[in-house]
């Protein structure tokens, strides 16, 4: 298989962190809110660069998105950073309303989504909202998988016109995307060329996608790992012709399998190319306090499910 | 034609709208109609071409910006921006029917000239009016940002939200607007949720507190040039605004009956009897 080797681990958090300051040098319509997390989201030195472009909320994430739309009016790109339960589950109408109804140019980024948020426990371990989100019209959704991968993304979001919803992390992963792989939204990446097995994964997945394509390939199963950072819109046509290829998939998100990427999938694949699937993911239940590692192995979302999986969908394979 | 001429025509349109459709928000559309005439046709400062037609553009820029956040006194808005030429009044007759750009809450899916956000779902008015005053503060732009929010309204939690931001952030080229009727769904606010001592809440926030009598030509004129008289000064501006719910239909006016209700035709003849034509019907 590809080769992804790496010399550094970092968060995605501080790919973000690292676009923000990017775009506070070269785009000066660039503008950043935060609802008291200025340091969780690693946007001091945006702040620290460009004062005047960064307005201070407070804890009151409604009125954050609000204030957003305002400045999208006015000709600015508004980024409203917080938590991913907060900038989702917790102002759902106000970015309904004001933001995807209203087809904004803001784009809310967010960090600490799913079970990798660690000991703070399930009330902030957000894991649907990638449901809730990509049920917005306008409404575009991406959850990139590396430092790498988040900076681009950060500056792709900048670029494009129309409201975002940006997910991204805590936890300190391998940086595995190299640094020049362009990034096109709604675009998915071919990270394995595969013949037996297609497995689409995204955000903390990605990596562990690829380490089960290793665990395959010794077993003698050729996995292809397809990298979708982009949950909407989604590239049905990599979706498809990489199952007509294959045909059968996995999906493999940190999130509720209910209302996630895999369901995409499988309105794509029922809807055009029958194929078994399976589903890794959350089911059905919320997290708890723990450390990422021994929260991503207790609900399953670690490579050797993905490989498990991957031998159940090929084994449904009708000949 | 003076400013109380086009509010009867505004009040007639509004009672015809609801009719014709048998739904939406007379009450306060009647109640509201003197201050959107005064801030439309009087005290905004709108971008117009060299013929003083109005022009629209959705980024506002060089130009006062109004915010509905109390989205369903829709007639009221879309009547002042049909008459002050943002589109035809004929268009008055589509209201909340299909295909239609006038939806039963604003919205800016359809491109309605005028509108700039939907609102509906309450309490997000004033949070986008502050951006947009902030987004001109950035822009070098010293226009004037103006909100209309309802008083049953002020229940919203992200209302209290806003009102610690603009302060704290020296929101001072914005006015917003309470329309303090006493009147919500349920009934009077006082009984529904008693939103007691507004001013002196908003003043607490740290917020220039102003009243006037929104259905007093006198006192609109006097209240607008003071409020924007007081921008600049490192404060945001609120002017509690008390309005009479159903303003101009007698039938309408002191009761929370007519929030949501619309007349039947005995009922609107009535009521047109009691408004003269001045710009002509749609």
């Amino acid at each position: 298989m590809k080769q992804y080797p790496y010399t550094d681990k970092k968060d995605t958090r501080s790919g973000f962190g690292a676009g923000m300051t990017e775009l506070g040098r070269t785009n000066p319509d660039v503008v950043t809110l935060c609802a008291d997390l200025v340091g969780s989201l690693k946007i001091d030195t945006f702040i620290q660069e460009n004062p005047d472009r960064f307005f201070q909320c407070g804890i009151s994430e409604a009125n954050m998105i609000g204030v957003s739309a305002g400045l999208a009016i006015t000709g600015k790109i508004p980024f409203a950073t917080t938590f991913a339960n907060f900038g989702s589950s917790r102002v759902f109408d106000q970015v309904r309303q004001a933001v995807a109804y209203s087809n904004k140019n803001v784009k809310i980024a967010v960090s600490h989504a799913g079970l990798t948020l660690g000991e703070d426990g399930a009330t902030h371990q957000v894991l649907e909202d990638l449901a809730m989100m990509k049920a917005l019209p306008n409404m575009t959704v991406i959850n990139p998988c590396d430092y790498n991968q988040t900076k681009a993304a950060t500056i792709a979001s900048a670029a494009y016109e129309g409201p975002v919803y940006l997910r991204f992390g805590r936890p300190v992963i391998p940086v595995f995307i190299p640094e020049d792989m362009p990034f096109e939204i709604g675009k998915a990446i071919t990270l394995n060329e595969g013949t037996d097995v297609s497995i689409f994964a995204t955000g903390h997945l990605v990596w562990e996608a690829l380490q089960a394509c290793q665990m395959l390939e010794d077993e003698g199963i050729s996995a292809e790992i397809i990298n979708i950072h982009t949950i909407k819109p989604l590239d049905t046509e990599a979706i498809l012709a990489s199952v007509q290829k294959t045909g059968c998939c996995v999906s493999a998100e940190e999130h509720q399998v209910n209302g996630g990427l895999g369901e995409s999938i499988a309105h794509t694949l029922i809807t055009n190319y029958l194929a078994p699937q399976e589903f890794v993911g959350v089911k059905d239940t919320f997290g708890e306090s723990g450390t990422p590692d021994e929260l991503m192995t207790k609900y399953g979302l670690k490579a050797a499910n993905i490989v498990e999986a991957a031998k159940k969908a090929i084994a449904r394979k009708t000949k | 034609m003076n400013l109380q001429e086009i509010a009867s025509q505004v009040r007639r349109d509004i009672v015809r709208m609801v009719h014709g459709v048998k739904s939406g928000h007379p009450g306060g559309s009647l109640g509201c109609t003197d201050l959107l005439v005064s801030l439309y046709f009087k005290h905004m400062d709108l971008k117009t071409d060299e013929n003083g037609q109005v022009v629209f553009n959705m980024d506002g820029n060089g130009e006062d910006l109004f915010f509905l956040s109390n989205g369903h006194i829709s007639p009221v808005l879309y009547s002042v921006l049909a008459h002050r030429g943002y589109f035809p009044p004929a268009e008055l007759a589509t209201f909340r029917k299909l295909d239609s750009r006038l939806q039963g809450h604003p919205a800016t899916a359809e491109h309605l000239p005028g509108i700039r956000i939907a609102s509906g779902s309450l309490g997000q008015g004033l949070s986008v009016a502050i951006g947009t005053a902030l987004g001109k503060k950035l822009n070098g732009d010293s226009h004037l940002v103006y909100v209309l929010m309802g008083d049953g309204e002020q229940q919203e939690g992200q209302i209290w939200e806003a009102a610690t931001f603009a302060p704290h952030h020296k929101v001072d080229n914005l006015i917003a607007f309470v329309d303090f009727n006493g009147q919500q769904i349920d009934g009077p606010t006082e009984k529904v949720m008693n939103n007691r001592d507004l001013g002196a809440k908003y003043e607490a926030f740290g917020w220039t507190v102003l009243h006037m009598d929104g259905n007093d030509y006198n006192s609109l004129d006097t209240v607008l040039s003071e409020a924007k008289g007081l921008t600049g000064q490192g404060k945001p501006i609120v002017v509690i605004t008390k309005t009479e719910m159903g303003q101009g239909v007698d039938f309408m006016m002191h009761t929370h009956k007519w929030h949501g209700t619309a007349p039947n035709d005995e009922q609107l003849a009535k009521a047109l009897a009691q408004l003269p034509e001045t710009l002509g019907d749609y």
